[in-house]
């Protein structure tokens, strides 16, 4: 009998956290006996609640802030640091000492993620951590919540799935699945959200989904959370005569959530108090956007309503004569929420990209165009070929401009309201009838909040007990920087070839892959290369030397760096090397350099997360 | 209790003698179940006299640490605290959007509340024989005996559940609202 009874989901988001389970031992076949674990955390000083949702917010008080007692929590806790609403709540009055958003930290390129740089741009005196150790201990906080539930089935026991985004990059990837370890998860494996959300579908479905989709279908997951959008799709293939599910593509990392929403409804309501001569604080800005919220949701709901009155309470004890009124309109919701960030686009309009003003300092790279829609054109747009080389799958029309998936999955808590799910349906199909192609269906989904930590906890049931498998292996192929041996030209760079280390769609648990090119190292020393993904390049093999590719199909990636420890040879010594790449049953992706003639040795080559500006 | 109540070892002898004869006799068998049963239907009989009832004070801690929530998320205390003579009732009517907003949200998290009766009100309802006197409350032309019928006028108020925050120990709940100060 095997200790690991439950599969555990983690749903390490942007804004928000949840920790869903299955029962492994009492879950048999399709009947699935799964749970949520409430997360308890302070919501106020002294005051301890358990809550599905755990916000992702660290707050680092002053010593004198709080009184000790009042900061407790079930288990140990470090009195220098909150975690959840209480840390939300106090971060809208006291934003200087709040750190949010560390996940979208943790893939930002341009910083050292093992740097304590957050709060970002906080005063000396504030003590700043790392966005590595803010996920560490949003998973501390986690775990804790699980073994006060299942004091006999401690996490680090289980069968346990941490989700990312999609679009995370093989280094962000691997901080994630360092931070899991570090607080003691042994049985883990990383999982794309959009996939734990279809995860879900099919769980919430019991066998269903096989009526609701056929062979050949392409579906479109769309996830739009609190601070982020990912876009997935997933192919229905058929194997042995059963349905499977193939992860196609990938978008990128888009940084705009329903908050952008929220707050833009907010400093539209400012402006118009503005005009009536109200001029509105910080604090109740965010009172108005807490207000804006609920507005905006009961609009979205309740299609007979014109408008709603949102009232920003003052800040003092004087409720009655310090409060200001004001008032959302159906019509400013939509051309503000849905114009705004769901236009009816061509499905040829691409994001628009202004070129940013000179960087006084390093933030956080949000999306310039808040349109989703625009921004799920340019993704179907580039991956017009993502089915080419599906069996069952009819080639794309020729003509066709963009790839015509067959059917929609939302998930995400903007698209709670319904009408926002079927603006985006409208302008898929507007987009599908223009070339002929049949409209898109929509997958009905459940609890778009919970989806992916319920999701992430099914996969983690069938990977060990049998059932449906989304398969896709690596999302992107992956290349070295390779500098061509031309003669140098002064005042220009020298020539850079891309050699392909990963092809696109590397399982996890297959045989490793080595290009047959040879590296020189020198022994003893750090030794860097320049490292690419391409998302739309399926084609190309292991070792294949690209000399030119066209701007948008390779992006630039954190470097990769090995270093050989001087011991089995002389320090400075020039070592012929290959490089060999695996994915990790973990989900990970491992670079190793292993010595031409000497194939029991290895190297780790290691993703260098410090940051670019370091250079 | 009155006197005539058996003691502890006499009641031992009437149930062994009972379960004996009860075996034996059909007769006698009936008649204790339907004793028991009519014992079901029939409330306890009225006191006889004036009795004293232990009064319990209510602990205090729930009340302060749901009063903290009221006014934290609705701003109640602040409302009910104001002096609301001066203002209109349009201002009135703001500020109670707060107050009603809030105040709902954390009745929606911490307690589930039902109606006593299902009915809708003014419809007519039936009091049956042993009715829950604390629950449903006849007013009006009480006379007689139940079952009583009469015209629903509330549907009343029940707590199916009740979930309050837990409190860290030392955590001052007397404090329903902390000073802020701005530095």
């Amino acid at each position: 009998m095997s200790e690991k009874h439950y599969a555990v989901g983690l749903d390490l988001g942007t804004t928000h956290c949840a920790l869903a389970f299955v029962d492994s031992d009492k879950s048999e076949g399709e009947d699935i006996l799964q749970g949520l674990v409430a997360i308890p955390q302070l919501t106020a000083p002294g005051s301890v609640e358990a809550r599905p949702l755990l916000p992702s917010c660290l707050y680092l008080p002053h010593p004198d802030e709080f009184k000790a007692t009042d900061l407790g929590l079930p288990w140990e806790t470090e009195p220098d640091r909150i975690c959840g609403e209480l840390a939300r709540n106090q971060g809208t009055t006291t934003p200087i000492r709040l750190v949010s958003s560390a996940k979208s930290w943790l893939c930002h390129p341009d910083v050292d993620r093992k740097a304590a740089i957050l709060p970002a741009g906080a005063a000396d005196e504030i003590p700043q951590i790392s966005p590595f150790d803010a996920t560490v201990h949003y998973l501390a906080h986690l775990r804790n919540a699980w073994n006060g539930q299942f004091p006999y089935d401690p996490l680090s026991r289980q069968e346990v799935t941490v989700t990312v985004p999609a679009s995370f990059d093989p280094a962000a990837r691997e901080l994630t699945a360092e931070a899991a370890r570090a607080i003691g998860i042994a049985h883990l494996v990383l999982l794309e959200e959009p996939q734990a959300a279809l995860y879900s579908w099919v769980n919430a479905s019991s066998g269903d989904w096989r009526q609701q989709v056929r062979v050949g279908d392409v579906i479109l997951v769309v996830d739009v959370g609190g601070g982020t959008t990912d876009l997935s799709l997933i192919a229905v293939t058929e194997q042995n005569g059963a349905l499977e599910l193939t992860r196609v593509a990938v978008g990128e990392h888009i940084l705009l959530g329903g908050d952008n929403m929220d707050l833009t409804l907010a400093h539209l309501l400012k402006q118009k108090l503005g005009r009536t001569g109200v001029e509105l604080d910080r604090w109740q800005l965010q009172a108005l956007t807490h207000g804006c919220r609920i507005a905006k949701e009961s609009l979205l709901a309740d299609t007979d309503l014109d408008r709603i009155p949102v009232v920003v309470p003052s800040r003092g004890s004087r409720l009655i004569g310090g409060s200001i009124r004001t008032e959302l309109t159906r019509e400013e919701v939509q051309s503000t929420l849905i114009e705004g960030f769901f236009p009816a686009v061509d499905s040829s309009s691409r994001p628009a990209n202004r070129p940013r003003g000179a960087l006084t300092k390093v933030g956080l790279p949000y999306a310039q165009d808040p349109a989703v829609t625009r921004h799920l054109a340019a993704f179907l747009g580039r991956q017009t070929g993502a089915t080419e080389d599906l069996a069952g799958f009819v080639a794309p029309a020729a003509g066709a401009s963009f790839l015509h998936p067959t059917a929609v999955l939302f998930n995400g808590g903007v698209f709670k309201a319904e009408q926002l799910q079927a603006r985006v349906v409208e302008v898929l199909n507007q987009w599908l009838a223009a070339e002929d192609a049949p409209p898109a269906r929509l997958l009905k989904a459940q609890d778009l909040d919970l989806a992916v930590a319920r999701g992430a906890a099914f996969y983690a049931h069938v990977r060990r007990h049998g059932g449906v498998r989304i398969r896709g292996g690596t999302s992107h192929s992956y290349y070295v920087g390779v500098e061509s041996a031309a003669p140098a030209i002064p005042g220009m760079e020298p020539e850079i070839q891309a050699l392909c280390l990963v092809p696109f769609g590397l399982e996890e648990g297959s045989e490793p892959v080595a290009a047959p090119q040879e590296f020189g190292l020198v022994v003893g020393e750090p030794v860097r290369f320049r490292f690419f993904g391409s998302s739309v390049r399926r084609e190309d093999q292991v070792g294949e030397l690209l000399e030119e590719w066209p701007e948008d199909e390779l992006d630039e990636l954190d470097e990769i760096q090995t270093t050989l420890p001087a011991k089995d040879h002389k320090k400075g010594e020039v070592v012929a090397v290959r490089l060999q790449a695996t994915v990790t049953e973990v989900g990970t992706l491992e670079l190793t350099a292993i010595p031409v003639g000497a194939p029991g040795q290895h190297w780790n080559i290691a993703f260098n997360t410090r940051g670019r500006s370091g250079e | 209790m009155g006197s005539a109540a058996p003691s502890f070892f006499r009641r031992a002898f009437i149930a062994f003698t009972s379960f004996r004869r009860a075996l034996k006799d059909p007769g006698f068998a009936q008649a204790v179940s339907a004793l028991a049963k009519a014992e079901a239907g029939r409330p306890q009989a009225r006191p006889a006299g004036p009795a004293t009832v232990p009064l319990a004070a209510a602990q205090p801690d729930s009340a302060l640490l749901l009063l903290g929530l009221l006014q934290k998320e609705g701003r109640l205390l602040d409302f009910l605290k104001e002096d609301i003579k001066t203002y209109s009732d349009q201002e009135v009517g703001a500020a109670a959007r707060i107050v009603h907003q809030g105040c709902q949200q954390v009745l929606n998290a911490h307690l589930k509340i039902a109606p006593v009766r299902d009915e809708p009100e003014g419809s007519r309802v039936t009091l049956e024989p042993g009715f829950d006197a604390s629950a449903m409350r006849p007013t009006g032309n009480v006379v007689g005996d139940p079952p009583f019928v009469g015209a629903l006028v509330h549907r009343g108020w029940r707590v199916v559940e009740m979930d309050l925050p837990r409190v860290t120990g030392g955590h001052d709940l007397r404090i329903l609202a902390a000073a802020e100060v701005e530095l």
